[in-house]
Formats: C-alpha cells, sequence, structure tokens
C-alpha cells in the first residue's frame, strides 16, 4: 500500500516538478510569478489531444502509438513554446519596468484570458484522450507501476536533466544564470536580455507542454480548469524549493506530489488541496525562501 | 423601470461595495488581495447560517456579519505582514482556495455545494422586503453611506498614510508611520465592506452556495478597481458600474465576460495603469520606477 502511494505520488510529483520549472526560472530572471504558466500546461494537454486526434483521423496513431505520441509532443511543444514568447511579449516585456503590481495583475489576467480561450474554442466539458493505452505494468512487492508512469518519470527525469546540463555547462545557460544574478550587469557585458528572457520562457513553456501531455495520457481526460489548479500547485512546489532555484524546483515538485498522494490515501481526499494550500501560506510565511536555498529578503 | 432593471442596478450596487472595499487594499495601501472574495463569503454564510438556525434579524446580522469579516481580514492582515506584492498575492489566493473548499466539504455546516436555501428576508416591522425595487432602495442607502465613508477616511491621516505605504513602504516607516497597524487596518477595513456585502446578498438571493465565491470573483472585482482607476472613488465606481452593466446590455457578450476581462486587465496595464479616472491627487507609480 505505503509502496503504491509513493510510486502514484512520484509519478504526480514528476509532472508537478516540470511546472515547477518554468516558475521557477522565470521568478529567478524576472522576479514574477508568470500566473499563466499553469494555462500553458493546460493547453500543452488540450494540444496533445488534439494532435494525437488528427493522427488518429489520418490512421497513424493506431499502428505507431510510440511514433504518433512523439509527433503530438513535439506538436504540442511547439505550440506551447510560441504562446509562452507570445505571452511574455504582449503581458510582460512592456511592463518591465512598471511598479510591482502592475506585471502581476496582467499575469492574472493573462490567466484568466487564456482559460476562457480556451472554454470558449474548445467546449467546457472534458475532453478524452483518443486512444486507451495500456494499463498493464510490471507488479511487484504488492505494488505495480504501469508502463505510462515509468514512461512518464523517464522523460521528467531526462527533461529535468537535460535543463540542469544546459544551465550549468552551455554559454547559453551561463548567461542565463548571470540574467537572473544580475539584469543590468549581465547586460553591460554584451548579454541580450530580451532574447534570453524569450528563452526562458520558451524552455519553461516546452516542460509544462511535455507534463500537460503527459497529464492528458495519464489521466485520460482534460479540462479548461486543470490549468489554475496545477499552476498553484506546482508554484507550491517552487516555493518549497526555494523559488529561482531550479534545483529545488524539481526536489519541491516531488515532495508535494509525494505529500498530496499520502494525504489523500490516509487522511481526506476532499481535503487533499487544502493540504497543499496550507503548505503553501506555511512555507511563504515561516520560510520565503524554501527547504534549501539562502535567505531571501521579501523587500526589495 | 422593469424588475430585470433594477435586479441589474442592485447587483452593480453589491459590486461598488465590493470594489470599493477592495479598493482600500488594492488602490490606496498597494496590497494585492486576490481571496477578497471570501470575505464577502463570510458575510454572506454568517447570515445564511445564524439566519436559518436561530432565525436573528438582517439589521443585526449586517454589523456582525461585517464585524466578523474585518476579524478574518486583521488576522489575515496579521500573517501575512511581512510579505508584499507576489508573495501576498499567492498567500491569499491559496486563503480563497482554502475558504471555497471549506465551504464545498463541510457538509454538516455549510450544507456543501447545494447551499443553504430558505435564509430570511429583511423586515422593518411589517414590510417585509421581497420586491427588487426594496433591495434597491437599501443597497443604494448602503453605497450612499459607503461611499462617504470611504471618502472620509480616504482624505484623512489614515488615508494619506497607507498611500505613502503603497508608494514606498521603508520611507513610510521612517516618517513615523505605524505600517504594521495601518496595513491591518486596511485589511479590515475592506473585509467589513466585503461583509456587508456579503450579508445582503444573502439577504436579497435568500440562497448562498460556495459558487458565488471563487477566486473568479475576486478578479472580476479586481478588474473594476484596475479599470476605474486604483484608489479613486469615482473611478472604482464607475468600474464597477461599466463590469456589471455592460454584460447587462449586450446578452451575446455574457460568454465572452471572463474572456474580456482577461484582456482588459492586461490591457490596462499597459496602456492606461491609472484607470479610466486618475486620482488628481496622486500619480500612482511614477515614484516607483527605479
Amino acid at each position: 500500500m505505503f509502496l503504491q502511494q509513493l510510486i502514484n505520488g512520484i509519478t504526480l510529483g514528476a509532472m508537478y516538478a516540470l511546472i515547477a520549472l518554468g516558475y521557477t526560472m522565470v521568478y529567478g530572471i524576472l522576479g514574477l510569478i508568470n500566473f499563466a504558466h499553469g494555462e500553458i500546461y493546460m493547453m500543452g494537454a488540450y494540444l496533445g489531444i488534439i494532435f494525437f486526434g488528427l493522427l488518429t483521423d489520418m490512421g497513424i496513431a493506431q499502428n505507431n502509438l510510440l511514433i504518433s505520441i512523439a509527433i503530438s509532443f513535439i506538436g504540442a511543444a511547439f505550440y506551447c513554446g510560441t504562446y509562452g514568447v507570445t505571452i511574455e511579449r504582449i503581458g510582460y516585456r512592456p511592463l518591465r519596468h512598471s511598479p510591482r503590481l502592475s506585471p502581476l495583475i496582467s499575469a492574472i489576467g493573462m490567466s484568466i484570458f487564456l482559460q476562457n480561450y480556451v472554454m470558449l474554442t474548445q467546449g467546457s466539458i472534458d475532453k478524452v484522450f483518443p486512444a486507451a493505452i495500456s494499463a498493464s505494468g510490471i507488479n511487484a512487492f504488492n505494488a505495480s507501476i504501469t508502463i505510462i508512469q515509468l514512461v512518464i518519470l523517464f522523460i521528467s527525469v531526462i527533461l529535468m536533466f537535460s535543463l540542469h546540463l544546459f544551465v550549468k555547462k552551455t554559454k547559453i545557460g551561463k548567461a542565463m544564470r548571470a540574467v537572473a544574478q544580475d539584469k543590468k550587469m549581465a547586460s553591460l557585458l554584451g548579454i541580450d536580455i530580451d532574447r534570453l528572457i524569450a528563452l526562458t520562457f520558451i524552455i519553461g513553456s516546452v516542460l509544462a507542454a511535455a507534463a500537460g501531455i503527459m497529464a492528458a495520457i495519464y489521466y485520460g481526460v482534460v479540462n479548461f480548469t486543470i490549468g489554475y489548479v496545477a499552476g498553484i500547485k506546482a508554484f507550491t512546489a517552487a516555493v518549497l524549493g526555494g523559488i529561482g532555484n531550479i534545483p529545488g524546483a524539481m526536489l519541491g515538485g516531488f515532495m508535494l506530489g509525494f505529500l498530496e498522494t499520502l494525504c489523500s490515501a490516509y487522511i481526506s481526499s476532499a481535503y487533499k488541496d487544502l493540504f497543499t494550500f496550507l503548505i503553501l501560506i506555511l512555507v511563504l510565511i515561516l520560510r520565503p525562501s524554501g527547504l534549501i536555498g539562502g535567505t531571501v529578503s521579501e523587500k526589495p | 423601470m422593469n424588475n430585470y432593471k433594477i435586479d441589474a442596478l442592485t447587483t452593480a450596487g453589491i459590486y461598488i461595495v465590493l470594489s470599493l472595499g477592495l479598493n482600500i487594499v488594492v488602490g490606496l495601501t498597494g496590497l494585492l488581495d486576490l481571496g477578497y472574495i471570501a470575505f464577502y463569503a463570510v458575510g454572506a454564510y454568517t447570515y445564511a447560517l445564524l439566519s436559518t438556525k436561530i432565525g436573528i434579524s438582517f439589521w443585526l446580522a449586517l454589523p456582525l456579519g461585517g464585524i466578523l469579516s474585518a476579524l478574518l481580514g486583521s488576522l489575515l492582515g496579521i500573517i501575512t505582514l511581512r510579505l508584499r506584492g507576489d508573495y501576498l498575492a499567492i498567500v491569499t489566493l491559496g486563503f480563497i482556495q482554502i475558504v471555497h473548499l471549506v465551504l464545498n466539504n463541510w457538509d454538516s455546516v455549510t450544507n456543501g455545494p447545494n447551499g443553504i436555501l430558505n435564509i430570511g428576508r429583511p423586515r422593518i416591522w411589517n414590510l417585509v422586503f421581497e420586491k427588487p425595487v426594496h433591495f434597491y432602495y437599501l443597497i443604494l442607502a448602503l453605497v450612499f453611506i459607503t461611499i462617504f465613508s470611504v471618502r472620509r477616511i480616504n482624505n484623512s491621516r489614515i488615508g494619506r498614510a497607507w498611500i505613502a505605504i503603497r508608494e514606498d513602504e521603508l520611507a513610510a516607516e521612517s516618517m513615523g508611520i505605524d505600517t504594521t497597524s495601518l496595513k491591518v487596518l486596511a485589511f479590515a477595513l475592506g473585509a467589513f465592506l466585503a461583509g456587508i456585502a456579503g450579508v445582503f446578498f444573502a439577504g436579497k438571493f435568500a440562497f448562498v452556495s460556495p459558487e458565488s465565491f471563487t477566486f473568479f470573483e475576486s478578479v472580476t472585482v479586481l478588474s473594476m478597481v484596475v479599470l476605474g482607476g486604483m484608489g479613486s472613488i469615482p473611478g472604482v465606481i464607475l468600474g464597477a458600474l461599466i463590469i456589471t452593466i455592460l454584460p447587462e446590455m449586450f446578452r451575446v457578450l455574457s460568454s465572452y465576460r471572463m474572456l474580456i476581462f482577461g484582456a482588459a486587465l492586461v490591457l490596462m496595464m499597459i496602456f492606461r495603469p491609472e484607470g479610466l479616472i486618475k486620482r488628481h491627487d496622486l500619480h500612482p507609480g511614477e515614484n516607483l520606477n527605479e
């Protein structure tokens, strides 16, 4: 029983971690909570279903399941990346030098807009993933891990590991860290800040799209509201690990997924979200720098 | 005027009270409270429960709901004292989620998603408030009292101190302003008005359910404040009127409501952050630019 909860929790946590990375990278560079990030995840799930549905209609998906999923993933990632930069370009860039409240209100507006845009174009009823993927898996020690869960874990770990390498080892990653530390100084040293911020939004959105399409396959249904709840939870994960901190977001995601699964299994499933929000509030008030991470002052 | 129009104006009145309350917190003090609707819920449920369980009168519940909301508001204010900007926004967002979850799941008290029915109507001696026009005059009175009191507070030392906190908290503190109690006071007063509006809401519709108290409702009220002009009383009233009356006038728009609000928030921030009616004696944000 416990082992089973652990497996479910880690799967959920992997998806939270992927979304949390987008929040944390944007916060690290812009100091802004990108409220619309959860909607990118939601659109990723929808786009995955749309692309997969197209491939099914063309008769491709029936015989080449894995290839079709890969194509849907690339399609969704491309679109979400584009959405991500567009949101930044329209909603946040003009407000980069405004008082702190302005970009925040703009981000909330952006999130509401996207949610309703999807509701109006896709309908408010649940959308079903057009293929039933077998729930078979490996059984051991009274617990089972399905193929989907394995694939989710595998892909998440690969994505997170590549992001880690990218940020730590490449020249662009170094530039990213420099901008997060000191925007003005970085630009004096010849780093194109605008392009770098755009790139951050693309990377975050692609990761969120990956989480979205995996969630669509894992749960089988999506709804236009999933981005809102997942967004708050992923943000909680980012805060838990220390906002702005990339490994922290991964850790926070897994921890939150695990905690949430345990809560719904052993305490109450109706109140499982309550625990998430309580964790969010407690961490923000008692330890705003997160579990790992130095002391960050709230006041500028 | 027909009843339909009177009802629309009554709803607009509720939103005017709500947005004037939020204006104290967001517009004057600069604290982005996304969980504001939680206090509206507290007011509405206070009256709903007290009326159905012990049959308390509406007129007693009106101040009581306001005071309970104010207490909860000061509590939230005290808890979040150290937070500003985005962290405060996200904590208050968590707060409205918690309140919504509790309303939905605490079946024995709140009757869950089904809500509470048959809430008592306000009455004065033999006159029971039933017709839309009764409630219209009641909210009109509440709106005028609210405008009068908010104006008085705005132009007092307290109002100026709030603005000082918004513009630069550190400087305000150095000038001897007690930022701690003033921030808590802003939360409490905002919550008080929301509580009053909530009691009225429960009395008017005789029915409350968690569906009326969501984050999106918070965003709607925030849109009114932002559209009209943060910190400006006539602006906020205009914002509330536009946002409640326009969708009624153009029925086609009603399903696009939230889409338009979302876009409006973004566009207002980019093109006219001071809102439709700019407060004449201050220029929001000018001093905040680095």
